[in-house]
């Protein structure tokens, strides 16, 4: 019976809920409605065609024929699919790893340098100055300025000591065509 | 204007034949500087809306924050920048690894719509790696896409602040020389070089965001995504 008698209260509690949304959806007939704010469609799926961690890695250290491959490799899966590859690829482009024991200014042979670019993301160090590498600190980041080719000549061309093949270490060109900005967005305005 | 015009088509007649240059060579160096930094990097996504030309992260000007940038479309003539637009069938995502597995604990997503770039995140994915979604669930931010000619639109929202639309490349390289010593026509680099990427815009996404949305301190890995509506 108290079941019943709740039952009735909360019927009698909808139809009054009812009504009152009926009386103020008929108010409504008689005002102008908004104008429907129409949420744009970002429904589907998304496929990936291309990916980039470090600048160059796969123009450099990647052949033709598996560019498109390595750009829909995820990057968990990049260094056992990709590794031997670029180290063949580096040995074949630079002298500077020909003999045993060859290094490049990071003191990293060809088989710990390929593994290192294999897996391409970019590290960003969240604690302070973030660079390609300028000096100092290496792989914290990539700054707009960073000279980013020449530095991947050097690690590819300049041997231990940044001096071997002197004139394919450096294209010789330091700095972009236009200053950057100090605050956002940081790229200069399109020419 | 017209000499700079007259300049980049001659640029990129040279980069068009130094490709087919360059074709012939990787049969004997397996694959070389196609073109730089990611431009045209690969066949299928060669000079289309989703060819990533660009990736940088980097200190904010204020050090409580990184920025992130994504370029696609490259070696855009004033002319062909003032033509161009962001695809609305491709979404560009940054990814986030903050556990050192290389794999997207975090996304920031940019997807255009009706002459706004929406930004989404960041937010944790509901899937990992070649597919997505769009993650609405995540803190949706927009800004005006920036008209060609026109000053930087910025907006700040959730803690990000956002831009999108074209900007000069950033990237500078003498890619020119490069193709010459590939060619066989020099065996190094000039002194001083040649930016063979001066007077080229791309269009561009930047957003700046809070170290503490990423984890505050350490080291995240970062890359950047191109993925087209299926």
């Amino acid at each position: 019976m108290k079941t019943l008698l709740n039952i009735k209260n909360i019927v009698a509690v909808l139809m009054i809920s009812a009504l009152a949304f009926n009386c103020s959806n008929d108010d409504d007939m008689n005002t102008v409605t908004p104008p429907m704010n129409t949420e744009p469609d970002f429904s589907g799926l998304y496929v990936q065609q291309d990916q980039m961690g470090r600048p160059a890695v796969n123009t450099v250290f990647v052949s033709s024929a598996s560019k498109d491959m390595f750009n829909v490799t995820p990057p968990s899966q990049q260094n056992a699919a990709f590794q031997s590859m670029f180290q063949a690829n580096l040995m074949a482009l630079s002298p500077a790893y020909a003999n045993p024991g060859d290094t490049n200014a990071l003191g990293l042979d060809a088989a710990t340098f390929t593994g290192l670019l294999a897996t391409d993301v970019l590290n960003l160090s969240l604690d302070g100055t973030t660079t390609f590498y300028d000096g100092t600190n290496v792989l914290t980041g990539r700054a707009l300025a960073d000279d980013v080719i020449t530095v991947e000549l050097l690690l590819i061309f300049g041997g231990e000591d940044f001096s071997e093949n002197p004139t394919l270490s450096n294209d010789n060109v330091d700095a972009n065509d236009k200053p950057f900005l100090a605050s956002f967005p940081y790229l200069a305005s399109a020419w | 204007m017209l000499e700079r015009q007259l300049l980049i088509n001659k640029k990129l007649t040279i980069m068009k034949k130094m490709k087919v240059l360059l074709g012939i060579s990787a049969l004997a160096v397996a694959g070389f500087f196609m073109v730089a930094a990611d431009h045209i990097d690969a066949p299928a996504v060669q000079g289309g809306t989703s060819d990533i030309t660009d990736f940088y992260a980097f200190q904010a000007s204020s050090s409580d924050n990184v920025v992130f940038v994504a370029n696609v479309q490259g070696l855009l003539s004033p002319q062909a920048t003032s033509d161009t637009s962001f695809d609305e069938n491709v979404l560009i995502e940054f990814n986030i690894d903050t556990t050192g597995d290389n794999i997207e604990n975090l996304v920031i997503q940019a997807i255009p719509r009706d002459g706004k770039m929406y930004f989404f995140g960041p937010t944790s994915p509901g899937t990992t790696g070649l597919n997505s979604s769009i993650e609405t669930t995540g803190a949706m931010s927009m800004v005006d896409i920036t008209p060609y000619g026109s000053d930087a639109i910025i907006k700040t929202s959730n803690g990000l602040k956002i831009f999108a639309g074209p900007r000069d490349d950033p990237f500078f390289m003498d890619f020119a020389q490069y193709g010459e010593i590939l060619a066989g026509n020099a065996t190094g680099f000039n002194n001083p070089g040649s930016d063979t990427f001066a007077g080229t815009n791309v269009m561009s996404i930047v957003v700046e965001v809070p170290k503490s949305f990423l984890g505050s301190s350490g080291t995240v890995n970062t890359w950047v995504e191109s993925k087209r509506k299926q």
